[in-house]
C-alpha cells in the first residue's frame, strides 16, 4: 500500500470531536441531545411479521436489551469509531469482554499465547479458571516475538496482549506481533485499557481485536464496572481455516453461516448471537450512559493524566529512597523507544517503581498517602495506589510474578487529574514516613 | 453457494435459505469493492418472503476468485451466465453503484433474462474523479478514505447507526480494506468508462425502480433522477441517507423493494 501522502483523503471528524459526537444522533423520539437512558428490557414490536424478521436478523433493530439496547448501541459505536472499526459490543465488564472474545472464537482444545505481563485478573483467566473448560494458554515474555511464534501450536487460535502491561508497564510491540499474528494465520487481539484510543489505536497498528475495561480511563470517574470487545473486520477467517464458529453452519441460530452473513462482521454477529446471549454478560444502560459521559471528556482528561504522570515519574526516579521507576516515559525504561514511536503522545498514567527497604516500606508508605486513594483500580480522576504482590496479582506464584515484571516490594500508581503539586507533596510525605 | 460462471467458481450467499430455482429469483450485485454483504438485511428478508436470492460476489471479489472484470459489459456477460448456470430463466436484477450499472447493461443486453430492474444509488455515465482513480492505482488508503467519506451520508460517523452496534463507515472501510490490490481500480476504471446507448436505455421495457439517496455524495439524488425520467416508466423512490443506503437505511430500502417487487 502506497503510504507516501501523495493522496490527500477527504477530511472527516477529528477523534476529538468523535468523543462528544459519534453513533449519536439526537433522540428521534423527544430530540433530546444527551443520550437517552433508555432504561427498559424490551422493544415493542409493530407487527408480527416484523417481530419474526427482527429474530431471524432479517432487519436491523433492538428486541431485547441482553442483545442489544438503543443507549449500549450509542457507546458501541462511539467506540467503534473512535478505534476506526467495524463495530463493537459492550459487555458487563472488561473480563466478560475477555471471556467473550475468546469462547467466540474457541472451545475446548483451543490454545492461546498471551504475554506474561498481564492483569492479574486476566492471568487467572486465563491460566486456572479457561483451563477447566479446556482452554489452554501459554505465557510468553511480551517483548521477544520469537517466543510468540515458538508458542504457537497447531491449536492456538489467538494471541493476546496489554498495549501496556499492568503493573509493569512495558509496552507491547503491536506491529511486530500482529506480523507473527498475520504470518501464522491468527488474530492478534490487544487490550487497550490503560492507553484508550486517545493515545494510539491498535489496529491502525495491526492488532485485529481490541478489548478494553471502560471501567478505567473511558469511564475515568471510577463509577462503573463495563468493558468492550472492538473487531477490525479485517481478519480472513475463511482464510484461516481455524474457525469454524465463523466459517461453518451454527446449529443455534438456524444454520447461520457467520462468515458469510457479514464478511466483515462475522465475529461480532457470532458474539453477539451466541455469547452475549447465551452467557448474558450484557452492559446495563445506565452504565453506557456514565461511560460515554466520560468518552466524551476522554482526550482532555488522558492528556492530563500523561503529563502529571510525567511529571511524577521524574520526580520519583530522583527520589533517593527509591530503588526504581517503571515508566516508558523516562529514558531508563527498555521500551522508552518503543513507546515514542508508538505513543508520541504518551502511553500511560500507570506507573510503577520500588523502594529501598522493600515490602516494609512498601507498606508504610502506602498506609502514609493521604492524597492517593488504596483501593483496587486504575484510571480514575483520583489518584490511586495498590502493591499489586499482595492484592491484584496475589494468586500468582514469585516465577509468574517475576513474569509479570512485579517485584515483593513493587508500588503501582495510577495518577489522576489532581495537580501534579500536590500528588508530588503527597508522596513526599509518604516516601518520608515509609523510611521512618 | 458455488455455482460455475464461465468455467470458473463463483460464489453467491442466498440469504440463509437453500436456493430454489423454482422461486422468483433475485440477482443482487454490490459495488466498487465489495461483496455480497452489503445485502446482508435486504437479501435475507426476501430469502424469507417468497423469494430466491443470489448476492453475487462479482470475479476477483469476495468469495468469488479471478480477475475482476475490466468493463462493465464484461461483468453483465458474467451475471447473465450465472443467472444461466443457476438454472434460471430470468431473474429481477437489483444492482447498487458500480452494480447498478451492471445490471442495467444485463437488462440492455439480456432484457428476457431481466424480469424486474432496480438500480440504487446510480448515475449512468458515472464519471469518476481524477484524484479518486489515481489514490486507487496507486493503493493509496486515501482511496478508501474517499469511498468511505463519499459513500455516506455526510453525518453517518456522528449519528447513530441503523444497525446496533455497527459503524458504518468502519465496516464499510474494512470490506473495502479486505479487497485484493487493484480490485478498487479496476471497477473504478469500468465504472469512469461506461457509456450506455442512451437511445437504449430510452427502449427499455422491464418495470424498473431507481432508489436515489437525498444525501447521496457518490451519485448525487439528481443524477438517480435524471436516469429514471429516460428509462421509460421507471419508478422513482428516494430515500434519506447517502449512497450506501441498504446499511444506512436498511428498512427504508427493503420497504421500497418490497413495493416494487411485489
Amino acid at each position: 500500500m502506497d503510504h507516501s501522502g501523495a493522496h490527500k483523503p477527504p477530511k472527516l471528524p477529528h477523534p476529538d470531536t468523535l468523543a462528544i459526537h459519534a453513533g449519536q444522533s439526537p433522540d428521534p423520539a423527544t430530540g433530546s441531545r444527551a443520550v437517552p437512558i433508555y432504561q427498559t428490557a424490551s422493544f415493542v414490536f409493530p407487527d408480527a411479521d416484523t417481530a419474526a424478521a427482527l429474530f431471524n436478523m432479517e432487519i436491523p433493530g433492538h428486541v431485547y436489551s441482553r442483545l442489544s439496547n438503543p443507549t449500549v448501541a450509542v457507546l458501541e459505536e462511539r467506540i467503534a469509531a473512535l478505534e476506526g472499526a467495524a463495530g463493537a459490543i459492550a459487555t458487563a465488564s472488561g473480563q466478560a469482554a475477555l471471556h467473550l472474545a475468546i469462547t467466540t472464537l474457541m472451545g475446548k482444545g483451543g490454545h492461546i499465547v498471551s504475554s506474561a505481563s498481564l492483569y492479574g485478573g486476566s492471568h487467572n483467566l486465563l491460566q486456572y479458571t479457561l483451563a477447566r473448560f479446556g482452554i489452554e494458554t501459554t505465557f510468553v515474555a511480551s517483548r521477544d516475538p520469537d517466543a510468540w511464534r515458538r508458542a504457537i501450536r497447531p491449536q492456538t487460535r489467538l494471541l493476546f496482549g496489554e498495549s501496556v502491561g499492568n503493573p509493569s508497564v512495558d509496552v507491547l510491540d503491536i506491529p511486530a506481533i500482529a506480523a507473527v499474528a498475520s504470518e501464522q494465520q491468527l488474530p492478534l487481539m490487544v487490550d487497550a485499557t490503560v492507553t484508550t484510543p486517545a493515545l494510539a489505536r491498535p489496529i491502525e497498528q495491526g492488532a485485529h481485536l481490541v478489548i478494553h475495561s471502560a471501567t478505567k480511563f473511558l469511564s475515568g470517574h471510577g463509577v462503573v464496572i463495563g468493558g468492550l470487545l472492538v473487531d477490525g473486520g479485517r481478519f480472513d477467517w475463511v482464510g484461516s481455516g481455524k474457525f469454524p464458529t465463523l466459517t461453518e453452519p451454527y446449529d443455534g441460530f438456524h444454520g447461520m453461516v457467520f462468515a458469510e452473513e457479514s464478511t466483515a462482521s462475522a465475529f461480532l454477529l457470532r458474539a453477539r448471537r451466541e455469547g452475549l446471549r447465551d452467557f448474558g454478560a450484557c452492559m446495563a444502560p445506565m452504565t453506557a450512559f456514565q461511560i460515554l459521559q466520560g468518552i466524551e471528556t476522554l482526550p482532555l482528561r488522558m492528556a492530563r493524566h500523561i503529563e502529571s504522570t510525567a511529571k511524577v515519574a521524574e520526580y520519583l526516579a530522583a527520589h533517593e529512597a527509591v530503588a526504581r521507576v517503571h515508566h516508558p516515559h523516562l529514558p531508563s525504561h527498555p521500551d522508552h523507544a518503543l513507546a515514542k514511536r508508538l505513543y508520541p503522545r504518551g502511553c500511560s498514567a500507570i506507573l510503577s517503581f520500588e523502594l529501598e527497604g522493600g515490602r516494609e516500606a512498601g507498606k508504610r508508605f502506602i498506609e502514609s498517602l493521604t492524597l492517593f486513594s488504596h483501593l483496587a483500580n486504575i484510571g480514575d480522576a483520583k489518584s490511586l495506589v495498590i502493591h499489586p504482590a499482595t492484592t491484584t496479582h496475589f494468586r500468582m506464584d514469585d516465577a509468574a510474578l517475576e513474569a509479570a515484571g512485579i517485584g515483593p516490594g513493587t508500588v503501582r500508581l495510577s495518577i489522576g487529574l489532581e495537580h501534579a503539586g500536590d500528588l508530588i507533596d503527597d508522596l513526599s510525605r509518604a516516601i518520608h514516613a515509609s523510611r521512618k | 453457494m458455488q455455482f460455475i460462471v464461465q468455467g470458473y467458481p463463483a460464489y453467491a450467499y442466498t440469504g440463509g435459505r437453500a436456493f430454489e430455482p423454482k422461486d422468483p429469483a433475485i440477482v443482487f450485485v454490490h459495488g466498487a469493492a465489495f461483496d455480497h454483504s452489503v445485502w446482508q438485511w435486504q437479501s435475507r428478508y426476501l430469502a424469507h418472503h417468497g423469494y430466491t436470492v443470489l448476492a453475487v460476489d462479482l470475479p476477483g471479489h469476495g468469495r468469488s476468485p479471478g480477475n475482476p472484470r475490466a468493463t462493465v459489459g464484461e461483468m453483465a456477460e458474467w451475471v447473465a451466465a450465472l443467472i444461466d448456470s443457476a438454472g434460471l430463466e430470468c431473474a429481477a436484477v437489483v444492482g447498487h453503484s458500480m452494480g447498478s450499472l451492471v445490471a442495467l447493461e444485463t437488462a440492455l443486453r439480456h432484457p428476457a433474462r431481466v424480469t424486474r430492474l432496480v438500480l440504487i444509488g446510480t448515475s449512468a455515465p458515472m464519471a469518476v474523479g481524477e484524484p479518486f482513480i489515481a489514490a486507487a492505482r496507486d493503493d493509496s488508503p486515501a482511496a478508501l478514505d474517499m469511498e468511505v467519506a463519499w459513500g455516506h451520508a455526510r453525518n453517518v460517523l456522528l449519528s447513530s447507526s441503523a444497525v446496533p452496534g455497527a459503524s458504518l463507515h468502519g465496516g464499510s472501510r474494512a470490506l473495502n480494506s479486505r479487497a485484493h490490490a487493484g480490485v478498487l481500480h479496476a471497477d473504478l476504471g469500468a465504472c469512469h468508462a461506461y457509456a450506455p446507448s442512451p437511445d437504449a436505455i430510452r427502449a427499455l421495457k422491464m418495470p424498473t425502480l431507481v432508489m436515489a439517496g437525498r444525501r447521496d455524495q457518490m451519485t448525487p439524488m439528481k443524477a438517480g433522477k435524471a436516469l429514471a425520467a429516460e428509462i421509460p416508466g421507471a419508478k422513482l423512490v428516494t430515500i434519506d441517507a447517502g449512497h450506501s443506503m441498504m446499511s444506512e437505511a436498511p428498512r427504508e430500502v427493503l420497504e421500497a423493494l418490497r413495493n416494487f417487487l411485489g
